[in-house]
């Protein structure tokens, strides 16, 4: 044998996993939501969350080409980004609107940073929050579920903010989707099952989510009703965007803190700002913008909730 | 703390076997932490089986002595298993087998043994401390201020390393003597030994044992290292740069507590220790008692034919284990095991960037955050890396483990901890 080996550093073992493999994990956890997406409202839903899924491909590819970056593609970080901001569109926008949006989530909230691993603030939602602010009349008009041909209705949370008396939704339709509302939010029993598999899996943990929907809970229970303690939390929990901001992008590892306890202030922060926007603000829903700053506040808190080290106080 | 593929069962039933003596052994000149000791022969000398053949005058430091008999034939730089080459004396044996056999001291003769008496018996012996680090045992058995528990590390929680738990299996009386004697000179009343759960055979061994408690440990890593053997026995913390006597609690580990029976009951020096050779590529992976010095081409001939050619060679375990450029590397004292791997196993990833999943700064055992620490290294900024705790790493590698973006966070952050020193 001749004396020809690999010399490396220690540690000489690596535990199986890469960030492909979470990706991808992440785009099989989004897969019942998205199913029910189309049951509820259409193969529409299907058409806009393809075209995010393409654009956004396409669009890092371009981008890998032009900069003379290593290619990466195919490492499932584009496709969620595409199918998330997908998600937290109506099923009736026209076909360039996802287009658009995911172009921009990709190229401005992620490559313009420095690609995977850099982006500040969520990609999706950049690309969410830009549609929001240009073409805002697509953004807030959405069909009635299981009825595809395009009846606009406004979601529970629009009509509670106009002052609408709600038609009547119970929570059961709330839990199965039966709401008008975007692609991938109002099922929550799909978005339910998606986050246990991520769970379970170790690709996220329960700190975040679990912090934000009680922070939310708690906040609209004491100021959302007519008077101090009266509010229908359970309705707040159920309707707009807060289950699937919760489980699939307020726990996106690169725009939240390292630390458990900083993940705890960002899910506090998360759900005080969601609940304080849904009650007070001049939007229904508060979701991605919540995420969004506190995405911003994430350096701050990383360097203030530093974990104690072995052997100090 | 992680759960780790363990990877034991390729020796862990292989009784300990002697290797016969090689043809000629390499002892480099320091084999411990402290000062290189200077040789006591010249070439051309002959040397007897546990002659001491180097020594120092000096704080920190441990002698060395023959481990075979026969010629001194070179003393000249050598590869060296942790500092990549070093000065050794070469002896070639004269294949005397008859070796001169060391007596067992009467009862009498280990009861008059005295704190200061052990000490010398340990210094003169050469002992280190064998679990890796090679701290000089009689300095640790020297403390400022009384100590009250002395823990016996029989962790072995680096995977595929046997070597303690088979020692611990066949020699319990012997160690157990060796506990005793430590416990009684130092006037220790606290006697733990810390064994993981995945070694029932030596949990059992040790339990019939008197005054010593046998803590049964979770198999998870880094289990043997110290700060956390006395944290998850004691539930203490040695202070930030403490050592375990400010606290007093002495930990040995348990081939260093055999070295010590033997020096102190036979007269016998540290010439030799036990070895696992290891890895997917051996067909007879082994447990074997080795000279000091021998090169690990000896041991890894000795375990063949070779099932594939190995890609990459380590002394110690995957974890904290030195990659070897050589099969000339000689055995020290502080060498437990031999890991060869394959093609496949010894592959060199890509680094992918940081997605800061955090999966580091749960893993980390002292409360660090290395993907913070790895980045600020990078970019050389040494005020940060300090800010954020470097110096305190351990070096386990769980970091470098977890890390789906195959980041070489280990390697950055012990170049942090020597920049943050300078």
């Amino acid at each position: 044998m001749k004396d020809e080996f690999i010399v490396s550093g220690s540690p000489h073992i690596h535990k199986k996993n890469s960030i492909s493999r979470i990706m991808w994990a992440v785009v099989i956890s989004t897969v019942p939501a998205g199913i029910a997406g189309i049951i509820i409202f259409g193969l529409d839903a299907l058409w806009v969350t393809l075209s995010a899924v393409i654009a956004a491909v396409l669009t890092e590819l371009i981008l890998q080409v032009l900069t003379k970056k290593k290619i990466t593609v195919l490492d499932g970080s584009a496709v969620i980004t595409g199918i998330l901001l997908a998600f937290n569109l109506p099923s009736n926008v026209p076909l360039w609107l996802p287009v658009i949006g995911a172009v921009f989530s990709i190229a401005v909230g992620k490559q313009i940073f420095g690609g995977i691993g850099q982006n500040i603030f969520n990609p999706a939602l950049v690309g969410r929050v830009f549609l929001m602010a240009s073409w805002p009349k697509y953004m807030t008009t959405f069909v009635k579920p299981f009825n595809y041909d395009a009846v606009t209705s406004a979601t529970p949370l629009a009509a509670l903010k106009e002052g609408k008396v709600l038609e009547h939704i119970s929570y059961l339709d709330l839990f199965l989707g039966n709401r008008g509302g975007c692609i991938g939010e109002t099922c929550i029993l799909a978005l339910l099952i998606g986050a246990a598999f991520l769970l379970i899996k170790g690709y996220i943990t329960w700190h975040i989510p679990a912090v934000y929907i009680f922070t939310t809970a708690a906040f609209t229970y004491i100021f959302g009703g007519a008077q101090l303690f009266s509010g229908d939390w359970l309705f707040h929990i159920l309707s707009g965007g807060l289950v699937l901001g919760a489980f699939f992008m307020a726990t996106d590892y690169v725009a939240t803190p390292l630390t458990i306890r900083g993940q705890l202030i960002f899910g506090l922060g998360c759900g005080l700002l969601t609940a304080v926007i849904r009650i007070w603000g001049g939007y229904p829903e508060g979701v991605s913008y919540a995420i969004l700053m506190m995405n911003g506040a994430t350096p701050f808190i990383d360097r203030y909730t530093k974990n104690r080290v072995y052997g100090t106080k | 703390m992680v759960r780790l593929t363990e990877n034991k069962h390729y020796s862990e039933d292989k009784p300990i076997e002697e290797l016969p003596n090689p043809p000629k052994v390499y002892l480099p000149l320091i084999q411990h932490l402290g000062k290189v000791c200077n040789p006591l022969v010249k070439i051309g000398d002959s040397v007897i089986f546990g002659q001491k053949i180097a020594d120092i005058e000096a704080n920190v430091y441990a002698p060395i002595h023959a481990s075979i008999s026969g010629k001194v034939i070179a003393i000249q730089n050598w590869p060296h298993p942790v500092l990549g080459r070093a000065k050794a004396i070469v002896i070639e044996s004269d294949a005397r087998v008859n070796q001169p056999g060391f007596s067992l001291k009467s009862r009498q003769e280990i009861d008059k043994l005295t704190a200061q008496s052990l000490r010398e018996i340990i210094l003169n012996a050469g002992i280190v401390g064998m679990g890796g680090a090679s701290f000089p045992t009689h300095i640790k058995l020297n403390p400022p201020k009384p100590l009250e528990t002395l823990i016996v590390n029989g962790a072995e929680c680096e995977p595929y390393l046997t070597s303690d738990a088979r020692l611990m299996v066949e020699k319990t009386v012997e160690i157990s003597l060796g506990i005793e004697l430590v416990a009684r000179c130092l006037g220790i009343k606290n006697v733990y030994i810390g064994i993981e759960d995945n070694k029932p055979e030596a949990i059992k061994a040790f339990s019939k044992s008197s005054g010593i408690k046998v803590k049964v440990l979770k198999s998870d890593y880094p289990q043997g290292g110290e700060k956390q053997l006395i944290q998850n026995i004691l539930g203490k913390e040695i202070p930030r740069g403490k050592l375990p006597f400010d606290i007093g609690v002495l930990v040995q580990n348990v081939a260093t507590i055999y070295a010590v029976y033997e020096a102190a009951y036979k007269g016998k020096p540290l010439i030799e220790r036990v070895v696992t050779v290891t890895g997917s590529c051996l067909s007879n992976p082994k447990n074997l008692l080795v000279p000091i010095g021998t090169p690990i081409r000896n041991l890894i001939e000795f375990c063949s034919p070779l099932k594939e050619m190995p890609a990459k060679i380590i002394i110690g375990g995957p974890m904290m284990g030195i990659a070897q450029y050589t099969q000339d590397v000689p055995i020290i004292k502080s060498s437990g095991g031999i890991l060869l791997m394959n093609e496949k196993e010894a592959k060199v990833l890509d680094e992918d960037p940081c997605i800061r999943c955090a999966a580091c700064v749960r893993g980390c055992p002292v409360g660090l955050m290395p993907c913070q620490i790895n980045l600020a290294s990078e970019r050389e900024l040494w005020n940060l890396t300090k800010e954020y705790g470097a110096t305190d790493c351990i070096e386990c590698g769980i970091c470098n483990y977890v890390c789906p973006s195959n980041r070489r966070l280990l390697e950055t952050i012990k170049r942090a901890k020597l920049e943050s020193v300078k």
